[in-house]
């Protein structure tokens, strides 16, 4: 340890390193820290807590209960609807919310796989949005103008889900590589345009249905839209498997390929990769085509699956909430997939919780954000739950030390 | 658009710079085909001379057609200009820039104002409606340049506008005094600030990564809030009282200026004095020194004492209330309530704002009063019945936010450590 | 004003940078503390100036105990530094740089006048020639160092700590250092002077202590001979030779001819460089850190698509090949930084051993890489190159310096090659993966390769060259014998031509100068 690295600065931990840095324990810290946060909210917002707060000096447990049954209520209720409807008159109804959070999550594992993939390239791929709506558009004009047998059209729904957002992501890819100007301001003007457009183009002929005055597409038609897994009442859709194919796609890119390699490289340090031969600029356009390619997806999966329609509404907040999901899966393939079914639970069991007790989905954001704030400062969480401090994973100030101990 | 003017002039002389007169060719032959292709037959009235007690003129009768090709013909022959001195390695002037923009801006505005339905306007309306319009761009881009110049990023200016106007709205209504109701939506960008200090600067969480997941968090708290205790509430809770406008005796009367800049709501004249102070503070004080010399090389600051983070989390802290007051215009000026996700994005025109200013309080200030304007125009352009689609206007500022950051139009580069978290070793 | 520290200790967890440093530095003299790279000096400056906190002991100023809580503390007890790496803002004015910290302030704004003022007594007093309105971005090196010692000095410093000021600097730019240092010291101040250039140390020092691995291994005078402090310094005799047999010429030619490099703001960092490399002969570059060696190397490889001229290995033109071509024609290359540009500190060690063969057969078919091969691969190395490793898992990141330096010289050397050019090769490396990788490269140009190795280190210079190219600002000076004096090399480093510089030698010859008594 006594060689001296004097003349490289410390080097900043990359952003995938510190996310991928924590364990399981942290992860299921945070979730839980963070609920308990959310039930505050809940049980505070909640009137009738409110109104046994107005006598809380005389009968305080009267609040505390109050609140406790806000919260668990809510909570319960998202939980029924995220996974199982023990009140459902059939086993088709009680499994129904477990079928519905599959397919909210469809979307959220493609957008999700886009963001982490970018991410190990040393990349933020905040424009996730826009490449959503993109491939969104150009599924839903090839499913409304194929004209096809469903064999034919569907791979051309997905050929196109690929090129509109591969191409969106790609400009950015592009750009960043050409002029050196930040992927991040980029990402997020792209996506403004991309919003601006999809709402000029459904006003245009191109799109808009016939008679409508409303920006809105006509509905897809039976032989372009992906196929139902369980059938009806169920909405499961294709999407799903193609997203399993897309996870398994990107561990393969990611571990086993020799384009994942270079990807990895340019994101660890570009400077060596460079040195080694490998051509950065072209990886970052690489990488941003295929991370728009895996978001252009998610837009298939809403348009030819879900929503069947192409509306102003069709990207939802996708792709912020895509974040959130590489943020908790760590920027892995799998640990997205997995991220995105819990953050799908809870926008499918928010929809219940708010039909069944007034609890607005909103708060469902609220969760996301703060499962994914806690889960970047470990020491937050380790401190709230007093996990201990992993063997491996040194203490931030320690870590720090250690490394200038190898500087000095 | 006169931001635009340096990148002709300080070319390097060296090297022939074909970028510039590319351009210019390219747009004097847009807005020739724009012309020729679709020239407008009404005639725009432009009223000029509103709100000036002293001064009665008729509006000005412009033929969009006419006006249209006059500017098309100087754009060509300016276009032509710039090749034939970059051909032959002579120097463009520095007013051929401004120039050849205040002709194409002018011209497009006459072309898509023609095609109206019924082209009749004022100008002092159209211009005082974008600076008013601008009002949170400007607060969110001065929120954005405190934090940036001292070299964290703000990308969470959206989340200090959104719970600003909600905390303005929420105090406005509870105490009925817009007064306070502007000290809350201080105070709230101040906490979402807040956040964003202890994430990137004791934690050394990403910056950008802290600033989207707090807008996410933001979005998501207010929207559940709102749903659930403003909404049931409104009378009580969700409408407030408006900060008052008023007319700046003398100044008001300045033919067009007068009332476009001095017949405004009081956040308005707040707005000039919170530029004015962060332009002098910024290049004229010891505060502003140690800021800039932080964002730039924050090891060279602490080696001679200062103190890097506290600096750092003190301008965070105070760019979230100077943007919070931007998210006063949504609840306090605008309208007199809140409703979810109600800034619609505008933190991050705020933020292009910023970058396409290049990082100064003058060009961020001139950067969203152009947004201003352009978004004020899809207003105006829709009432008067356009047919020109205003969607397409308004991708404008993200549009020049691309072409600045990628050097297209000029060159946008921000402080030097701006990102990256400093720890003291 | 008198610094001392007694037993002062730091250490960084288990690590002790610092082990019981007893120091002492008297008003008007010149202390240097001498120690290899890695000895644990600029931790210890950075003790003394308040930016660590000593683990155990104490620093006194004129018997005083001080306890400082940063660098504003230090400064305000008159301690100034001089940092290795300038402490400057790049766009900022000398002023504004100067003001930094403890500017004057007239009512609410900032009073740069004060300071310019200040700023033009103190050049005017030493000689500086600073312009208080020029931004630092435009200077010379050796002005910007200035600007440095000025920060200090307004600030009233009366101790002052000079962290290996010279690395940057050029042969003359040393002397009018030194010259000024020696003025500082007439005027009483007290300098702390680190380097481990022992004609430096020679030529300017009143006292010196030797530290080696964080101690104090002994008080030396300056009058001792070179070797002596050499080997004080290291802890042992040095091997300044590697042992080398005369070259054997192989047909293998690398030819340069008329490179040219010009850099973003229009100055030239290559100009008109031609030289030849014959197979099984080393090539040394040498010169002032900055003066193109590195943009040559960097050329080589293919970094600098905009470079003209010709590079020619065994006749196959390398010039306006991309550097992935580049290492396929058979050129192994080590970067100067290898943190920087050699290593993957994320990868694990068996990732980073195939950095730039992953997409060759041997690791990788149909796009799949091929693990198996891949952990042999780094096995072999392993053993081949005596890295000393906990797993070919870990990251490179966990290795010292000399471990990590081997995988990179590993890897370059792992395929078969027709010109190896490394740059630094062994900096920041210990003594026993110096002779190592030393010995490695002398093999290669025995197997008939053409070398090129570049390096700021003389020593490492003599010892590797059969021939020598200097270089300055950018230009190809000559390409001198191996066994061509020191002073002549110096002299062309700092821009002679070799006719000149071998004239000056003469009549230097004939009188004794102090270097920065002349000429100023």
């Amino acid at each position: 340890m006594s060689e001296t690295q004097k003349n490289t600065p410390a080097p900043q931990p990359s952003t995938w390193a510190k996310i991928a840095g924590g364990n399981i324990g942290l992860s299921i810290g945070a979730v839980l820290a963070s609920f308990i946060l959310g039930g505050l909210l809940i049980a505070a917002t909640d009137p009738a807590t409110q109104k046994a707060a107005s006598y809380f000096f005389a009968r305080p447990t009267d609040t505390l209960v109050a609140g406790w049954t806000a919260a668990t209520e809510a909570y319960m209720a998202l939980f029924q609807g995220a996974f199982y409807n023990p009140a459902g008159r059939s086993f088709a109804q009680q499994i129904r919310p477990i079928t519905e959070t599959l397919t909210v999550a469809t979307p959220l594992i493609f957008a999700g796989l886009a963001v982490a993939l970018s991410f190990r390239a040393g990349l933020f791929n905040i424009g996730a949005q826009g490449q959503v709506i993109l491939g969104a558009l150009v599924s839903g004009w090839v499913a409304i103008n194929a004209g096809l047998p469903a064999a034919a059209t569907i791979p051309l729904i997905i050929l196109g889900g690929i090129i509109g957002g591969g191409i969106w992501g790609g400009i950015i890819g592009l750009l960043k590589a050409k002029t050196g100007a930040h992927e991040v301001i980029l990402s997020i003007m792209m996506n403004y345009i991309a919003a601006n457009l999809l709402v000029y183009l459904l006003k245009t002929p191109l799109l808009q249905r016939e008679g409508s005055s409303n920006p809105i597409s006509e509905q897809l038609g039976a032989d372009a839209v992906y196929p139902l897994l369980l059938g009806n009442p169920f909405r499961l859709h294709l999407g799903f498997i193609i997203a399993l194919l897309a996870v398994l796609f990107v561990s393969w890119l990611l571990n086993r390929s020799t384009l994942g390699f270079r990807l990895r490289a340019v994101g660890a340090n570009p400077n060596a990769a460079t040195t080694a031969g490998i051509s950065v600029s072209n990886s970052y356009i690489i990488v941003m085509a295929i991370s728009g390619a895996l978001a252009g997806l998610a837009g298939s999966a809403q348009v030819a699956g879900t929503e069947k329609v192409i509306s102003t509404g069709i990207a939802g907040s996708l792709g912020f909430d895509a974040i959130t999901v590489a943020l908790l899966g760590r920027s892995t393939p799998w640990g997205t997939f997995w991220a995105a079914l819990l953050f799908g639970a809870f926008r499918a069991g928010g929809v219940t919780m708010q039909v069944s007790t007034g609890t607005d989905i909103d708060i469902v954001l609220v969760l996301q954000a703060l499962i994914v704030l806690f889960i970047a400062a470990p020491p937050l969480v380790r401190a709230i739950f007093r996990l201990p401090n992993p063997q491996g994973v040194p203490h931030k100030k320690s870590a720090r030390k250690s490394k200038k101990a190898q500087e000095a | 658009m006169t931001l635009t003017a340096e990148s002709s002039s300080s070319a390097p002389a060296q090297a022939k710079n074909w970028k510039n007169p590319v351009i210019y060719t390219v747009l004097a032959l847009l807005s020739t085909f724009l012309i020729g292709l679709r020239a407008p037959a009404t005639t725009i009235s432009l009223g000029v001379a509103d709100q000036v007690s002293w001064l009665d003129l008729d509006p000005l009768q412009i033929s969009p057609v006419a006006y249209g090709w006059t500017a098309s013909l100087i754009m060509l022959a300016l276009a032509g200009y710039a090749l034939y001195a970059t051909q032959t390695g002579r120097p463009i002037g520095r007013w051929l820039a401004p120039t050849f923009w205040f002709f194409f801006a002018t011209g497009l505005l006459t072309w898509a104002l023609g095609s109206t339905s019924n082209p009749s306007l004022s100008l002092v309306s159209l211009l005082n409606g974008a600076v008013l319009l601008s009002i949170p761009m400007i607060f969110g881009s001065m929120g954005g340049l405190l934090c940036e110049r001292s070299g964290i990023v703000n990308i969470a200016i959206e989340g200090q506008l959104l719970l600003g106007a909600f905390s303005a709205a929420l105090v406005g209504s509870m105490t009925k005094n817009p007064w306070l109701g502007l000290l809350a939506a201080m105070a709230g960008g101040l906490l979402v600030s807040a956040l964003l200090a202890l994430f990137s600067i004791k934690y050394l969480v990403d910056q950008v990564i802290v600033g989207v997941v707090v807008n996410v968090l933001v979005s998501g708290l207010t929207g559940f809030l709102f749903a659930r205790v403003l909404e049931p509430n409104a009378s009580v809770l969700n409408s407030a009282p408006r900060l008052p406008a008023f007319e700046i005796p003398v100044l008001s009367q300045i033919p067009v200026l007068g009332p476009v800049l001095f017949n405004q709501n009081v956040l308005v004249y707040l707005m000039y004095l919170v530029v004015g102070l962060i332009w002098f503070a910024l290049n004229k004080t010891r505060w502003g020194l140690r800021t800039r010399a932080v964002g730039e090389h924050p090891k060279a600051a602490d080696t001679l004492g200062v103190k890097v983070n506290r600096l750092r989390a003190g301008n965070v802290l105070l760019a979230g209330a100077v943007a919070g007051m931007g998210g006063a215009f949504f609840t306090l000026v605008s309208v007199s309530s809140f409703n979810s996700d109600m800034t619609a994005g505008q933190g991050y025109i705020a933020l292009a704002a910023l970058i396409f200013g290049r990082w100064t309080p003058i060009g961020a200030l001139s950067a969203a009063l152009l947004f201003g304007f352009s978004l004020n125009l899809q207003y105006v352009l829709s009432i008067l019945g356009t047919s020109v689609p205003t969607e397409l206007l308004a991708m404008m500022p993200y549009l020049v936010t691309i072409f600045a950051v990628a050097g297209l139009v000029g060159r946008s580069r921000g402080p030097a450590a701006v990102g990256t978290a400093y720890v003291k070793e | 004003m008198k610094l001392e520290l007694r037993k002062v200790t730091k250490r960084f967890g288990d690590f002790t940078a610092n082990d019981s440093i007893d120091l002492t530095v008297t008003p008007g003299s010149v202390h240097c503390l001498l120690g290899e790279n890695g000895a644990g000096k600029s931790t210890l400056m950075n003790v003394i100036f308040g930016l660590y906190r000593p683990t155990e002991g104490q620093i006194y100023i004129d018997d005083q105990p001080v306890n400082f809580k940063g660098p504003e503390d230090a400064m305000a007890a008159g301690i100034g530094m001089v940092h290795q790496h300038f402490m400057l803002v790049p766009v900022f004015t000398v002023a504004e740089n100067v003001a930094l910290g403890s500017e004057s302030v007239k009512g609410l704004t900032l009073d740069l006048e004060t300071t310019r003022q200040k700023i033009r007594e103190i050049s005017d007093r030493y000689g500086f020639e600073v312009d208080p309105d020029a931004l630092v971005e435009d200077l010379p090196v050796g002005v910007q160092q200035r600007v440095e010692i000025i920060k200090a000095l307004v600030r009233e410093a009366q101790v002052l700590i000079l962290d290996e000021p010279t690395a940057v600097l050029t042969p003359a730019e040393t002397d009018q250092l030194l010259g000024i240092m020696d003025q500082l010291r007439k005027d009483g101040k007290s300098l702390l002077f680190i380097s481990h250039k022992l004609r430096e140390v020679r030529e300017i020092s009143d006292d010196i202590t030797v530290i080696r691995r964080g101690k104090v291994v002994g008080q030396a005078d300056p009058s001792m001979s070179s070797s002596e402090l050499a080997s004080l310094m290291v802890g042992k005799e040095v091997q300044l030779t590697v042992d080398k047999e005369e070259p054997t010429y192989t047909d293998k030619l690398f030819e340069v001819e008329n490179l040219t490099l010009i850099g973003d703001n229009g100055v030239p960092l290559l100009k008109e460089v031609s030289f030849q490399v014959r197979g099984g002969e080393i090539l040394a570059v040498a010169g002032v850190q900055g003066n193109g060696q590195t943009e040559l190397a960097e050329t080589i490889i293919g970094l600098h698509p905009k470079a003209t001229g010709s590079m020619k290995l065994g006749g196959k033109e390398l010039l306006g090949l991309k550097t992935k071509q580049v290492l396929a024609a058979g050129v192994g290359f080590v970067p100067e930084d290898r943190n920087k540009d050699g290593l993957v500190g994320d990868f694990s060690i068996a990732e980073n051993l195939i950095l730039d063969l992953y997409d060759r057969p041997q690791f990788s078919a149909a796009g799949s890489l091929k693990k198996a091969a891949i952990a042999e691969n780094a096995r072999q190395a392993g053993d081949l190159f005596d890295i000393r490793m906990g797993s070919i898992e870990h990251h490179a990141s966990t290795l010292s310096g000399g471990n990590q330096q081997k995988i990179v010289v590993a890897r370059e050397l792992s395929r078969d090659l027709e010109l190896f050019v490394a740059s630094q090769p062994t900096r920041g490396v210990d003594v026993g993966s110096i002779e190592f990788i030393h010995k490695r490269i002398v093999q290669e140009r025995d197997k008939g390769l053409p070398v090129i190795i570049v390096s700021t280190e003389l020593d490492e210079v003599y010892g590797l060259a059969d021939r020598i190219a200097v270089f300055f600002h950018g230009e190809l000076m000559w390409v001198v014998p191996a066994d061509t004096p020191r002073s002549v090399l110096g002299q062309m480093m700092a821009g002679a031509s070799y006719s000149e510089a071998l004239e000056a030698e003469n009549q230097d010859q004939a009188r004794p100068t102090t270097p920065w008594s002349e000429g100023e």
